[in-house]
């Protein structure tokens, strides 16, 4: 315990949980194709298309488990620059974060956009996925998207 | 449907950060001058309902140590929701309806300073596809912001004018944490914290408590001499990913509206719980305000957001001036969830 | 497992990890400097005088401040008790040990703490037993400057006088 202001108490408390979460159907084919370097997405009954996919249709709660191939590049339809990346955020330098809309989905799905400068993102630009180079079944397979041509 | 009023309310008086007392010492002298201020015996309160969050605390079941400050002794009966204290007041609320208890005690706190609160709103996200990616609260609001800059007429001015306004409006209230008068061009003029997003635009980091006692029918009328009651509440949901939704407006406020009355007009105040800037304007054309219609007179949340305890407090801040006679019919909203995902409006009137 | 199944991701690991800085409040912190100063404090409330030991600052049966402050000394009962048999990660001692609510002399809470110097199997309800500091010089703003209790050479205390606060 340490002294804070006016001789009262303070100490610092640290939580951690190691939480493993089943992912199911849907989602498990979802991460097995980011293992893969491929995205899927899930095509509901009434023929959108999800991407990220989920069980169900957020709409009408009916289920959907019908995947088909979408991407790898999208559209940027909202987009937010973070000049000082907070230590939980994917990219140690400037980047933004985006609602990417990728080609064949009907919904956008959020990860990070490097572009290095500000300037250089603008909403309806098409983005690629930068792949890790070791990818495990995760959204953080993809390390970021960046601007179509970079590489 | 019986009739329900709002007949007391206290809060604590927000702060950066609660130094000195703990979450009980906080949260005992509020609930004690609300339950004062109803004139109904403590023992005759026939529920207890709270809002808090265990991630804000850092402690699971954090809101079991908070009872110390009620006295459950007797046996009381009580229930808790991991949301604001304005969806512990629908609960409450329909208790009463159910004729299960005549009045109610309703509290939240929110000791927002102890942890990181972009960091600890991350675990509200879906946790396979948004939180692993490490967004922030803050963040996923200037997504919303520019989604619904680029949509509208709106300019980062609108959103300027909306934290000036606010926190010149929080000079008259006691109870709020940034208040002052602030010049637009300069506010203008600072670098973005999360562009479209301004420092300016976004709400403050809280320490706050809030509590309320409700009551029904004769209770309520031998309680107080203006009983501010409830003539429609109701709370609506959106699906959770941000992809799926238009985040330029906001369906689920317009429906909650609409169900809770407020299209029958003369809202005198509306106390809308925004805590960022172009969040206000999205919530104000989505229930159909206009001119006519005194935003936020409190300041809103854009002066104080303790988390957890800004929903109620809005409620509160609406019940207080029709108890105090200065207006007829106000309108206070809540929300919970990124980008307004999750919203609770309710109608309180004179009558 | 069919072949589809097996090509799933099963499932994902999502280790989450929050800091905080947590104040102890009023009467924690008049509670813990006492423990620096080897000295039990509680607080007694205002209603049903009851005294709290540690204070947290409200009577939790009353919902009032308890802001009257009492020392209680370090002598106490036994009111019940636990054999442990399982290793404690937080714990540097070796199981079997007994963990104990130990009612102290002018108290109405019972105190949690750890029984040492006599066999498991000697711990009874209505012991009396004494706290054991730490040298003075490791006294601290921390429960651990009670090393633990150990019991005295009393005759135990009837039921009676501790069964309300089991």
């Amino acid at each position: 315990m340490a002294s804070g202001d006016g001789g009262l108490l303070s100490a610092s408390h640290i939580v951690e949980y190691p939480y493993r979460r089943s992912t199911g159907p849907v989602m498990g084919r979802f991460f097995a194709a980011l293992r893969d370097r491929r995205f899927e997405g899930v095509k509901t009954a009434r023929g959108r298309v999800l991407v990220p996919p989920t069980e169900y249709d957020p709409q009408t709660g009916e289920a959907a488990d019908e995947m088909v191939p979408v991407g790898p590049g999208g559209v940027v339809t909202t987009w937010a620059w973070v000049s000082h990346p907070r230590a939980k955020h994917p990219l140690n330098h400037p980047f933004a974060w985006a609602l990417i809309q990728l080609d064949g989905a009907d919904t956008a799905m959020l990860h990070a956009v490097d572009t290095g400068v500000e300037s250089a993102m603008q909403t309806g630009m098409r983005v690629t996925p930068r792949w890790r180079a070791q990818t495990v079944g995760s959204i953080n397979d993809v390390a970021c998207f960046e601007p179509e041509g970079t590489s | 449907m019986r009739d329900v009023a709002i007949v007391s309310t206290a809060q604590m008086t927000n702060v950066r950060r609660e130094q000195r007392r703990n979450e009980v010492e906080m949260l005992m002298p509020v609930v004690q001058e609300a339950v004062k201020r109803s004139g109904i015996p403590k023992g005759d309160i026939g529920f207890t309902c709270s809002g808090s969050c265990d991630y804000l605390a850092g402690q699971p079941f954090a809101f079991v140590s908070a009872l110390d400050a009620i006295g459950a002794w007797p046996p009381i009966s009580e229930s808790h929701v991991e949301m604001d204290g304005a969806w512990a007041l629908y609960e409450a609320w329909v208790k009463i309806q159910t004729g299960q208890a005549d009045s109610a005690l309703v509290y939240s706190f929110g000791k927002s300073s102890m942890g990181d609160v972009p960091d600890v709103l991350n675990l509200q996200l879906d946790p396979y596809y948004l939180s692993p990616l490490g967004i922030d609260s803050i963040s996923l609001a200037a997504l919303q912001a520019r989604a619904f800059l680029e949509k509208t007429q709106y300019t980062e001015r609108d959103l300027a004018k909306v934290a000036v306004r606010s926190r010149k409006s929080a000079k008259d209230n006691p109870n709020a944490q940034l208040a002052g008068d602030f010049d637009l061009e300069k506010l203008l003029a600072e670098p973005y914290l999360v562009s479209p997003l301004r420092v300016h635009d976004c709400a403050p980091i809280s320490d706050g408590a809030v509590a309320v006692v409700l009551a029904a029918d004769d209770t309520a009328r031998n309680a107080c001499e203006r009983p501010a009651w409830i003539t429609g509440i109701d709370h609506r949901i959106e699906p959770h990913q941000p992809g799926v939704r238009d985040l330029s407006e906001s369906p689920s406020t317009a429906l909650a509206g609409a169900k809770a009355g407020v299209a029958s007009g003369g809202i005198e105040v509306a106390e809308l719980y925004a805590p960022f800037t172009h969040q206000e304007l999205i919530l104000r054309d989505a229930l159909g305000l206009d001119a006519s219609t005194s935003i936020n007179p409190s300041g809103g949340a854009l002066a104080a957001n303790a988390i957890m305890v800004a929903g109620l407090t809005r409620i509160a801040e609406v019940a207080n001036r029709i108890q105090w006679g200065s207006i007829g019919r106000g309108l206070a909203h809540a929300t919970s969830g990124p980008c307004l995902q999750q919203n609770l409006v309710c109608v309180l009137e004179a009558k | 497992m069919s072949e589809a199944e097996s090509e799933l991701v099963q499932s994902i690991t999502t280790p989450l990890r929050l800091e905080y800085q947590y104040t102890a409040g009023v009467a924690s912190t008049r509670f813990l400097r006492g423990m620096a100063d080897g000295k039990i404090l509680g607080q007694r409330c205002p209603q049903c005088e009851k005294v709290y030991v540690p204070p947290r600052g409200s009577c939790a049966r009353c919902g009032v401040a308890t802001d009257l402050e009492v020392q209680v000394p370090g002598t106490g009962t036994i009111t019940t008790f636990c054999v442990v048999r399982i290793p404690s990660d937080s714990l540097d001692i070796d199981p079997p040990f007994v963990a104990a609510h130990i009612l102290l002399d002018g108290a109405d809470i019972p105190f949690f703490a750890l029984i040492q110097e006599c066999h498991f199997d000697e711990v009874r309800m209505g012991m009396r037993v004494e706290a054991v500091w730490v040298d003075a010089e490791d006294l601290g703003p921390t429960f651990e400057s009670i090393r633990y209790f150990r019991p005295i050479d009393e005759p135990d205390a009837p039921f009676e006088s501790y069964k309300e606060h089991l």
